[in-house]
């Protein structure tokens, strides 16, 4: 037992690794390895291939689970990707955040509601529509990314996004960012849908795993298009939501309970 | 028909060079502010991930809305056939070419990545604005250019209305596009509409005209050549027109918006509890902008030079106040993602939020202005832009024929 | 057109001209003394660099330039070509980097045949992980994990 826990805890952390343990991986590891394996595997793509449009990723937010107060999703993403919590930073008004917390209450009834906001990676997103260099784009499995290649700093997405979903780098990183995920000063950025994970397999992203490491699994990650697929069967169950549906955006993250 | 006397400006006086080099020393420092923004990052700015576009952007819109208006006289007399306003044409063309300079090399300057500009001149992304706002610049500065020359070169004079047409045209789409920047966001409350095109091509012919009459009546007075009253009165009616129309399109905007219940909030925001926002509105924007300008400009005292240069002053200072408004007002109220609850969050949402421009954006911003006045007092001395006098019978010779 | 219109394209255009002459007699001229030779280290892991050096040393950036698009834009991450790739073996010793000190991979050469690159204005100048885990040492690695496994 303690060597398949091995495995399962290294394999889905190293893009490196699951070039020599893929194949075997997806004879042996299948039967033996906790469920988050069997979607890895099912969901991974050969490495040279590029992102199809048979998939679309999306999540599942289900508010009515997520926690007050925790902000596991939150600190796994800036883990992750490498940029710096809200907290610990010089300029809070100018620290870029993938993701945060939103409470809402309604001021009649003082319900309350917590959620995660992040980028919707909307299938008619307006950054998209309004990138005057293209580099604002939406890839062939519906994650929005920004090419920091062509991006010139122009913040005209950033007025476009009906979420509040995207930051600029306001100031040099100093060479802290994380080899998968580069960032830089003066470029647009939000979240990926953790695409370096998600090209490598892993079929989740940091704020889910994380989410479900605290026992709340209020965020699912997967594939829309898959009508077997986790998120599907349970996007046909729960009631859900998007966030200014009004716009008709086609939002890829969907919500439960607001 | 009568002839009018171009000449340049001698340009060798001290005071020439004392203007000339007290703007080249705001251009300095707009490009030391840019270098600042430029080496420590936006960070140094008082723009955040709530204000995304600040100072520079109110000076960068407003110079660009104002270049096309600045060349509004050029057309009436090319377009319109008023020959008592072909001897003002040139001045408005090089005027409406150097604050287009200016407007974009603040914008440009203000860039996160202003390094990489030859990637925003080879990649397009036809679906935006932006990338429609690039064509219709370069295009702006090719007609009006083209316009231009058909003025100076007694060769092509045949071609200035043709030319002339072309550039009016063009400007009135390029304003259009520069209103549509902010009327094709659906994301605020305070744009989204395209009744911002229209506005903004008005607010562009009152801004040009106030900038166009300062400069003529400072290169006049101060290279001594007559500039009699029938030019400035003509002008000075037509300010007052285009004041007047501006006041209406605000009013219309926000009447609009105070009809629809849920755009009350933002309205309330913009018009009674938003604070500096609200103060730049009423104070900045209405009185200083539209107001005082009307009661000088309709009034006996518009008949007068300096209460004339007075109002030109108000209407450019509210003309700023107004673009601080628009742009600055618009993002510093919360974006409503979850209509009918109160949101919190460490991003700041659900709350005002608070901008206060940093020195580097201010002086990025007058460095543009800058700029531009230094390009015009640049071209009048090297280019026969001005006629050797503008006085009452000059003028009126024009109109007899 | 006035005669000072004239002359004042003409000077325009011998300012432009000599400047473009200024500029290519830079290229043309051999540097005397000279700026120092780039230090090239050899790569700290693998036998040999995914093309010829005589090749790599001419073309890494068309290569870089292909892959980096079929990443960024079709997310293929495949190590060969790829600047990850390249970190992953270039990567000094000495600073764990491949642009952190001067006389590191990148930037030693660069600064000699003064070409401004802004790749590590957003890449990491650093390898992922431990020097075991690089996918050109699968072996070692796969030695490691199962060391790790038995353990």
């Amino acid at each position: 037992m303690n060597e398949l826990k091995t495995m399962s805890e290294q394999v889905p952390q190293s893009a490196e690794r699951r070039r020599f343990v893929g194949a075997a991986a997806a004879v042996a590891g299948l039967t033996v390895v906790p469920g988050v394996m069997l979607y890895e595997v099912a969901n991974a793509r050969p490495e040279d291939q590029p992102a199809s449009s048979a998939v679309r990723w999306g999540m599942l937010v289900d508010a009515t689970r997520c926690a007050s107060g925790c902000s596991d999703c939150v600190s796994a993403c800036s883990t992750e990707n490498g940029w710096t919590p809200v907290a610990q930073s010089e300029h809070p008004r100018q620290a870029p955040q993938w993701i945060r917390k939103l409470q809402l209450e309604d001021p009649l009834t003082q319900a309350q509601i917590n959620l995660p906001m992040l980028c919707q990676h909307c299938a008619e997103p307006p950054c998209v529509d309004v990138c005057p260099t293209g580099a604002s784009f939406k890839r062939a499995d519906g994650i929005v990314l920004v090419n920091r290649h062509t991006c010139i700093g122009c913040r005209y997405c950033m007025m476009a996004c009906p979420y509040k979903a995207r930051s600029l780098v306001h100031e040099p990183l100093n060479d802290t960012q994380k080899p998968d995920v580069p960032r830089g000063m003066g470029c647009v950025e939000a979240c990926t849908f953790c695409v370096q994970k998600v090209d490598r397999g892993d079929g989740t992203t940091a704020c889910a795993e994380a989410c479900a490491a605290a026992g709340h699994n209020a965020i699912l990650f997967g594939d829309l298009n898959d009508p077997e697929s986790e998120i599907s069967k349970r996007l046909r169950e729960l009631p859900t939501k998007q966030v200014r549906a009004d716009l008709k955006l086609n939002l890829g993250v969907r919500y439960h309970g607001i | 028909m009568a002839s009018i006397t171009f000449r340049e400006v001698e340009g060798s006086s001290l005071k020439y060079w004392l203007l000339f080099g007290a703007l080249g020393l705001f251009v300095l420092f707009g490009a030391l502010a840019w270098n600042h923004m430029h080496h420590y990052g936006h960070v140094v700015t008082g723009m955040d991930n709530q204000i995304v576009w600040g100072l520079p952007h109110v000076f960068a819109v407003f110079l660009i809305v104002a270049a096309s208006g600045a060349l509004n006289v050029a057309s009436i007399a090319s377009v319109f056939n008023k020959p008592m306003y072909k001897p003002l044409a040139p001045l408005s063309a090089i005027l409406a070419l150097a604050l287009l300079a200016g407007g974009l090399l603040v914008l440009v300057l203000d860039l996160g990545r202003s390094d990489r500009l030859i990637v925003a001149m080879t990649n397009f992304n036809l679906k935006s604005m932006f990338t429609w706002n690039v064509f219709l610049y370069s295009g702006f500065f090719v007609l009006v250019g083209i316009y231009l020359w058909t003025m100076l070169d007694r060769s092509v004079k045949s071609w200035t209305k043709t030319a002339g047409t072309a550039a009016f045209l063009w400007r009135l789409i390029l304003t259009t596009g520069t209103g549509s920047l902010f009327g094709f966001l659906i994301s605020r409350e305070l744009y989204g509409t395209g009744l911002l095109a229209p506005m903004f091509i008005i607010m562009s012919f009152a801004y040009g005209l106030a900038i166009y009459l300062m400069v003529l009546a400072a290169a006049y007075a101060w290279t001594g050549r007559p500039l009699g009253d029938a030019v400035m009165l003509r002008l000075k009616t037509l300010l007052a027109v285009f004041v007047a129309a501006v006041l209406y399109f605000v009013a219309v905007h926000h009447g609009t918006n105070l009809y629809f219940t849920k755009a009350h909030a933002v309205e309330a925001f913009i018009l009674r509890d938003g604070g500096a926002i609200t103060s730049l509105f009423w104070v900045g924007q209405i009185l200083i902008g539209c107001v005082l300008p009307l009661v000088i400009l309709l009034t006996a005292l518009g008949r007068q030079r300096s209460w004339l240069m007075i109002a030109c002053a108000l209407v450019i200072l509210g003309g700023i106040a107004q673009m601080y408004v628009t742009i600055i007002g618009a993002q510093a109220y919360p974006l409503d993602m979850f209509p009918g609850f109160k949101a919190s969050s460490s991003f700041f949402d659900g709350e005002v939020h608070p901008y206060s421009p940093s020195t580097p954006e201010l002086f990025l911003g007058l460095g543009g202005v800058a700029v531009a006045l230094l390009m015009t007092t640049f071209a009048v001395k090297v280019l026969r832009l001005l006629p050797v006098s503008l006085d009452d019978a000059t003028v009126a010779k024009l109109e007899q024929h | 057109m006035t005669g000072k219109m004239k002359s004042v394209l003409a000077l325009g255009a011998v300012v432009l001209t000599t400047a473009a002459l200024a500029w290519a007699g830079a290229e043309a001229q051999p540097k005397a003394g000279g700026a120092p030779k780039p230090v090239i280290t050899k790569a700290v892991k693998g036998e040999h660099c995914v093309e010829d050096t005589e090749y790599m040393r001419r073309n890494h950036m068309k290569l870089l330039l292909v892959h980096r698009d079929r990443t960024v834009l079709q997310g293929v991450r495949t190590p060969k070509h790829s600047l990850k790739g390249c970190i992953d073996c270039h990567a000094s010793e000495a600073t764990g980097s491949v642009a952190a000190a001067k006389e590191d991979f990148c930037v030693s050469c660069h600064s000699y045949a003064a070409v401004k690159i802004d790749c590590f204005e957003c890449h990491s100048t650093k390898p992922q992980g431990s020097a075991a885990m690089h996918p050109l040492h699968a072996d070692a690695a796969s030695v490691e994990a199962m060391a790790g496994i038995s353990r």
